[in-house]
């Protein structure tokens, strides 16, 4: 096992009161996987990828859980040990593509950064190493733009650039939140094409973090689906995307477009919006917007239980599914 | 959130400003009716104040009480219009309410000075037995080399430095707002002129070009204010200016002018109160400069000159006599810091409590 | 870059022409004939008209504004400020006496203030919300609104009259012609101590003010968490990717903190008896000494504008956003 998250809780203390972005999340990631965190905005998946990191700015803090990566719990880790994790171990890419780049900065001087820190490179062998990975990356004229600043490169290029900077410490897990939302359409499928290239390419797990239906199917083998900071549902891709369980992950994928629906059909959305973190619903918080909860579900508070091999869920109404659970006709 | 049981706050305010000018009246009753008797109008203005504000607060009271009855039996909902939120963030801010209470109490004592002030300010009694009296509960602030009180002294300076510093800061505001929005408004040739000006205007040291214009002008208080205020409008023509420029593109302003809405009434209806929010916060951050530009004036010998008291000036006075008596330069000062701290805490606190991006900080 | 200097130094030259225009300006707004100053200045008794009329000529005050204009303009583009009528000098002279005072004060002042503004600033936004932060915070706004003057005086009290550390004021000793060079230079240090930190500190603690916000503008950036999540140490997350980018800000403000100190330097020049230009603006008001406010005026105008092309042209070294065009390109 590569990455192991158990009972993860990360709280926001603020005057308001206490908010539980994160409430007991836990999953596994294996080597070379590919997995996939998703659910709405606020949900608080980019505070799972934060925590992982343990990146959480104040008033934020990790209030328990453990964090295994490769079997040491990062939360215990020294300082020092913990830095060499970052971009050593786990690389990190965000949604803003660039808003990762420091503007003053030459985007070759903040590869050959990381690079002398992380692989103990010397001036010269980082600078050839990051020009070779920028051409591995997709950027032309790699030379030249090893002294281009951040600001002259387009957007799609400066997301090539961060995923070059989040791989240069050749990590064995690559967290990816939101990756290409703030990215033409075109330009995100060839960054989603340059994500399984470095993939193959360098033997690395990545958890993809997205709100996209579109995107998770088309690069994750496993997904996890969380709602109001604890995952809900848990399969691998075929089996969610054929049979969800849920009814949040039914919502969710209704009211997703999909190649083959007959023009004139409605697009189903989830009634209600994501409640205030701060005013959660009692029992199960997505009681207030569920189809088919009744009374257990407002008291009670569900958790993940195994249906199927591989697959978790959690909700009292939902029942070990063998049929096909297609959306409405 | 409002804290239960009677007083509540404002009631509370309204007590201990009556018992304070219970314990005024009781202690300095006769200088209240004596003032009747002189025909300087400030002493008519402050013994009227005394006199009409314990009633108006026993009133403001009662009107408190009657209040909290109805809402008991309704309860208002609870506001949340924009003004009310940053109000309420300014309250929960008690560096800017104290502030607030320095400054008000700062005025009042200003205004009630002739009742305050134990003596006259300019008097010269017995000028050898009561020079250089270091304080002491009969001259709190001590005697200066005339033997005039200073306390009483520095009570009427208040009255100069702070009006001085609140009417130029009122020049300042209109001019600069006013040259800011026409600036910001028509753009183009007209923008481009009136902004050449402010660029020349900033290139010189502010307290050069006051300094330059008090020495040339003889100035007495008026020409003071004005000079003060004259000199220190550009940078708020400036971040005014911007203010418009990014608001001009706004729709509310694209529609008041499809609707043929004259530019003078575009910039005073719209532009300006909509500007207002960075114009209030660098208006109680002038008032303090202004102090304490007055104040430096005045300690060159060319602002307030004696034997009119200024806070300033009884610094310079206090310069001269520094090896044989400390406490004349010594007061003054303090109630500038004081006064100053005052209007920049204010300042901030409006400013946090009006840019809700602050407060955003706050928590990302 | 050597272009984008003399580009702007050539649109320094309007402005230095606009500064020329409302200082003339402003002499014949100003009530009375500065001929009236003149007399009134060289001698009490009445004088003859005839000999006010040839004065009138000397001093070109006959001819019709325009001209006069002119003439001004040409005077003060080679240098020349006419002569004091208080001490018969050339202007030019006295200045170039009181210059190098003023800027002795005022660049380790810059000094001061760049060092221990920017030292508190960081320290206050790294230790946010600390106890640190709110000491360095609180105290910097009560030293910026302390008027200099009084602290000065007050400092005077305190360290040179009560414990003799310091001197009052001067700048020299009255042995100083005695001493060798190296103890010269430590009498001159020993006598700028006071004046320095009076007019230093308020800046400085508005420089700390405001280092503070923009480093905690900045650390909030995602740029900044993206280098800590590349393992980066705190040290070089904050004093290498962080305040590099704060400083850009900060350089502007330099160029404001010029006519800041300027203006201060009149005042503690006075306490401290200091003989810079400031003392010889406030002598020349106190004298109604005409050509002397007026060049100092403008001395002190034109320093302000060669500081903040000095700031320009730092903004175009540290932002790669500005081009040396001047314009910001993202």
């Amino acid at each position: 096992m590569l990455l192991h998250v158990e009972d993860l809780a990360t709280h926001f203390f603020l005057d308001e009161g206490v908010l539980r972005a994160v409430d007991g999340v836990s999953f596994d990631i294996r080597e070379a996987e590919t997995v996939a965190l998703v659910g709405e905005s606020g949900c608080g998946k980019t505070i799972v990828a934060l925590s992982i990191l343990k990146l959480v700015q104040w008033p934020g803090r990790i209030v328990r859980g453990r964090i295994l990566l490769d079997g040491e719990d990062l939360i215990a880790v020294s300082t020092e040990r913990l830095r060499q994790a970052r971009g050593g171990e786990v690389g990190l890419i965000f949604q803003e593509p660039g808003a990762s780049l420091n503007p003053v900065f030459t985007i070759g001087a903040q590869l050959v950064e990381v690079l002398r820190l992380h692989r103990g490179l010397t001036r010269g062998e980082a600078r050839r190493e990051a020009v070779r990975l920028l051409d591995d990356v997709g950027i032309p004229d790699a030379n030249k733009r090893f002294n281009s600043y951040p600001f002259e490169l387009s957007g799609g290029m400066r997301q090539r650039v961060a995923i070059a900077l989040a791989v240069s410490g050749r990590p064995k897990l690559l967290i990816a939140d939101e990756p290409t939302t703030a990215l033409d359409v075109t330009v995100q499928a060839e960054i989603l094409k340059l994500l399984r290239h470095i993939q193959s390419e360098y033997g690395m797990a990545i958890l993809i973090i997205s709100h996209d239906i579109g995107v998770v199917a088309s690069i994750a083998e496993r997904v996890l689906v969380m709602y109001t900071g604890r995952i809900v549902e848990e399969a691998p891709a075929r089996t969610l995307f054929r049979a969800p369980v849920h009814p949040y992950t039914r919502g969710l994928l209704a009211a997703t477009p999909r190649l083959g629906t007959g023009r004139g059909t409605p697009l189903a959305g989830i009634p209600g919006t994501v409640p205030d973190l701060l005013a959660l619903p009692e029992g199960c918080t997505f009681h207030p917007r569920c189809p088919i909860g009744d009374h257990g579900c407002i008291t009670d508070v569900p958790v993940l239980i195994e249906l199927a091999p591989n697959h978790r869920c959690a909700c009292y109404k939902a029942v070990p599914v063998t049929a096909d659970v297609e959306r409405e006709p | 959130m409002a804290a239960s049981g009677w007083p509540d706050r404002r009631a509370a305010h309204a007590l201990a400003f009556a018992a304070a000018m219970v314990l005024l009246l009781t202690w300095r009753h006769e200088r209240v009716f004596a003032a009747f008797a002189t025909p300087h109008v400030d002493r008519w203005a402050a013994s009227l104040f005394v006199l009409l504000a314990l009633p108006a607060s026993v009133a403001l009271l009662i009107y408190d009480a009657r209040r909290r009855r109805n809402q008991q039996a309704r309860p208002a909902a609870q506001g949340r219009s924009l003004l009310q939120l940053a109000w309420r963030r300014f309250t929960a801010n008690r560096l800017a309410i104290a502030a607030v209470y320095v400054i008000a109490v700062f005025y009042l004592v200003a205004l009630m000075a002739p009742i305050i002030a134990g003596y006259d300010p300019s008097a010269l009694e017995d000028v050898l037995a009561t020079r250089y009296q270091p304080p002491s509960w009969a001259h709190p602030f001590g005697t200066d080399e005339f033997g005039r009180d200073l306390f009483s002294r520095a009570v009427y300076g208040a009255r100069v430095s702070l009006s001085i510093g609140l009417l130029a800061m009122l020049v300042a505001v209109f001019v600069g707002t006013l040259y800011g929005a026409i600036a910001g408004y028509f753009s183009g040739l007209v923008d481009n002129a009136l902004m050449r000006l402010v660029d020349v205007l900033i290139a010189f040291p502010t307290f050069f070009l006051m300094l330059m214009l008090v020495g040339m002008f003889e100035a007495g208080i008026v020409v003071l204010v004005f000079i003060l205020g004259l000199t220190s409008w550009t940078s708020t023509a400036r971040f005014v200016r911007g203010e418009i420029l990014s608001l001009k593109e706004r729709e509310f302003i694209e529609g008041a002018r499809a609707i043929g809405l004259p530019a003078h009434l575009i910039i005073a209806r719209h532009l300006i109160p909509n500007a207002i929010a960075p114009v209030l916060v660098s208006a109680a951050f002038m008032v303090g400069g202004m102090i304490g530009a007055e104040a430096g004036l005045s300690f060159l010998g060319i602002g307030i000159r004696p034997p009119t008291p200024s806070w300033g000036n009884m610094i310079s006075a206090g310069q001269d006599a520094l090896f044989v008596a400390w406490w004349i330069a010594f007061f003054p000062g303090c109630l500038l810091a004081l006064t100053i701290t005052a209007f920049s805490l204010l300042s901030d606190g409006l400013r946090d409590a009006l840019d809700p991006k602050t407060l955003m900080r706050k928590y990302l | 870059m050597g272009r984008y200097i003399l580009k702007r130094l050539l649109q320094a030259i309007p402005l230095l022409a606009g500064i020329a225009t409302i200082t003339f300006v402003m002499v014949h707004l100003a009530p009375g004939d500065p001929m009236d100053m003149y007399i009134e200045q060289r001698s009490q008794r009445e004088f003859d008209p005839e000999v006010i009329e040839l004065l009138r000529k000397k001093h070109g005050l006959d001819q019709p504004l325009p001209v006069q204009y002119v003439k001004w303009i040409g005077n003060v583009a080679r240098g020349d400020f006419g002569e004091s009528f208080r001490y018969r000098r050339p202007v030019a002279t006295l200045i170039a006496e009181r210059v190098p005072y003023t800027l002795q004060l005022t660049a380790l002042a810059l000094f001061f203030d760049a060092l221990i503004g920017m030292t508190l600033g960081i320290l206050s936004a790294v230790k946010q919300y600390s106890r640190t932060d709110r000491i360095i915070t609180v105290g910097s706004l009560v030293m910026y609104a302390i008027p200099g003057f009084w602290l000065g005086i007050m400092l005077v009290l305190v360290f040179s009259v009560n414990l003799g550390w310091f001197p009052t004021s001067q700048t020299r000793s009255l042995d100083y012609e005695l001493l060798s060079a190296p103890e010269k230079l430590l009498d001159r240090l020993w006598h700028l101590a006071l004046p320095v930190f009076v007019l230093g500190v308020a800046s400085a603690a508005g420089t700390a003010r405001f280092m503070r916000n923009k480093l905690l503008d900045v650390l909030s950036e995602e740029y900044v968490l993206a280098a800590r999540a590349r393992g980066l140490s705190e040290r070089a997350v904050i004093l290498h990717h962080a305040l590099r980018n704060a400083l850009i800000p900060i350089v502007t403000i330099y160029g404001l903190a010029l006519p800041f100190l300027l203006g201060g330097a009149v005042l503690i020049e006075k306490v401290f008896a200091w003989p810079g230009m400031g003392l010889l603006a406030v002598d020349a008001i106190g004298a109604r000494d005409y050509p002397v406010i007026l060049a100092t005026s403008m001395i002190a105008a034109v320093l302000v504008v060669l500081g903040n092309l000095v700031a320009d042209v730092t903004y175009a070294l540290v932002d790669p956003r500005v081009s040396y065009g001047g314009k910001r390109l993202a």
